[in-house]
């Protein structure tokens, strides 16, 4: 407990940097992710054929390896390889495969007489989806950010491996010069994380369906 | 370099040149000694997952105790990084396993001290997927189906055995698929750990050279198309084998997955 505190204190500056980017690595292409997978698993909910292929496509993007797919995107993009981009690019990739399927499922399970009476009462498909749907879809979505929020911040730490600036360098340090004070530092620091962002994805949900409070209460 | 992509590495065309060279192809440190160690593996891995996680994931599902807790374990396992857990029982195991010896064919001579980190990691990745999905197969499972079998003067025992867990099966197979999948995938990580094979060994060691055409690069990206060409084999080879081991009587049963 002494050492991880000293460690701590002499290396704060670099942390402090580390940690700035792991958060970053992990919430920009969540964002990103959830953002682009909106509209696209609302057609898939909407159209059979488009679920097959959109939902097909994006569950074979997801079983790519991470570690893979941080190697192959400066080949395809021209970056280089220590580029912190290609970490961003690979986990947009990864969200918005896993948020796909979460938002067609979402969105298809909410009910047709809700749907029915929103159209039946002049709303058109946009206002449809934007007042009703993505409102009493939005628990579901909420879970599944959720999972692919854990998810990327446990693959950014893999993208150390190959070099990228952040908390996994943690690992490689520990790894490298035989110490535990840096690897259990940086498991503490990633769970953290991990456990800050799922708390926040929660508070957001919760804000954003104050009539659940309302129900509940 | 002469064939530059612009960002100091081999261009992507420099992987087919690998391909078609069969020096890496063969040889014990050639593509195909490596595809051999990731399946067998991920063969071994999956086994003693399934062995851990279908006994205890039965028992949970048919006694409905200590779904919480399982439940708890298996997100909270999911926060920790692989490669830090690895690291850590690198760092903690390693030193501390005086094994010189290795298994022939599969773990080299001195290998056992970083073979047992990977192993360990790799299970706490593939139990909770299959540990869930059998106690939820059996938990979806028709009540009247589980009290006809008691009624037929079953035990409970014999009731899971040879009643709950093959009518839970297409769910348990689902689970069996993700964590094999994970396990292919991560094998790559594992290769952190020194002298673990598989074609995770490509990638690591590939780092250390990457503008090398022979050993950089070049061979990390045919590495990862080998990794994604097992990958789709082998998922296809599970949904096959889920049909095969699946009782007719169920397999039009819409499945009802946990959400």
């Amino acid at each position: 407990m002494n050492s991880l505190w000293s460690y701590l204190q002499a290396n704060h500056a670099q942390l402090g940097r580390w940690t700035v980017a792991t958060l970053w690595l992990s919430t920009a292409p969540l964002v990103t992710g959830l953002v682009a997978a909106v509209p696209v698993g609302w057609l898939a909910s909407r159209n059979r054929v488009a679920a097959l292929i959109l939902l097909g496509g994006t569950g074979a993007l997801y079983t790519v390896p991470s570690l893979v797919m941080f190697l192959t995107l400066p080949g395809l993009l021209g970056t280089r390889i220590l580029d912190p981009i290609n970490v961003a690019v690979a986990l947009t990739i990864y969200s918005v495969a896993l948020l796909t399927r979460t938002v067609t499922g979402a969105l298809s399970a909410v009910p047709a007489d809700v749907t029915g009476a929103a159209t039946a009462v002049g709303y058109n498909r946009f206002q449809l989806l934007i007042a009703v749907q993505l409102p009493v879809a939005l628990p579901v979505i909420a879970a599944g950010v959720r999972a692919a929020a854990v998810a990327n911040v446990s693959l950014v730490s893999v993208a150390s491996i190959i070099g990228t600036a952040q908390l996994g360098q943690l690992f490689v340090i520990g790894t490298n010069t035989g110490s535990l004070t840096p690897i259990v530092l940086g498991l503490l620091l990633f769970v953290a994380l991990a456990l800050v962002i799922d708390l926040a994805i929660v508070a957001t949900a919760r804000i954003l369906t104050p009539w659940r409070q309302a129900a509940t209460r | 370099m002469t064939e530059d992509a612009g960002n100091g590495l081999p261009g992507l065309h420099r992987v087919q040149i690998w391909l078609n060279d069969p020096g890496n192809w063969s040889g014990s440190e050639g593509m195909l000694a490596r595809l051999g160690e990731h399946i067998e593996y991920t063969a071994v891995i999956i086994a003693l997952a399934v062995l851990v996680a279908v006994p205890l994931g039965t028992a949970i599902g048919s006694t409905g105790r200590g779904t919480v807790a399982a439940a708890a374990a298996a997100n909270a396992l999911r926060a920790v990084p692989t490669l830090g857990l690895l690291v850590l029982l690198i760092v903690v195991v390693s030193p501390r396993v005086s094994i010189g010896a290795g298994i022939p064919g599969i773990i080299p001579s001195g290998g056992i001290p970083y073979f047992l980190p990977a192993l360990l990691v790799l299970l706490i990745l593939a139990v909770p997927p299959i540990l869930t999905s059998t106690y939820a197969g059996i938990q979806a499972i028709d009540p009247a189906v589980r009290d006809a079998a008691r009624g037929s003067g079953m035990t409970a025992l014999h009731a899971a055995i040879r009643i709950e867990l093959p009518c839970a099966i297409p769910v348990v197979m689902s689970g069996i698929r993700s964590a094999t999948l994970q396990v292919i995938a991560n094998l790559t990580v594992a290769a952190y750990a020194p002298l673990v094979g598989g074609l995770g060994r490509f990638i690591v060691d590939g780092d250390q050279n990457l503008s090398d055409p022979r050993f950089g690069y070049p061979a990390m990206i045919a590495a990862g198309l080998g990794i994604a060409a097992l990958v789709v084999a082998t998922d296809g080879a599970l949904k096959a084998l889920q049909r095969q081991i699946s009782s007719p009587g169920i397999r039009i049963r819409p499945s009802k997955r946990p959400s």
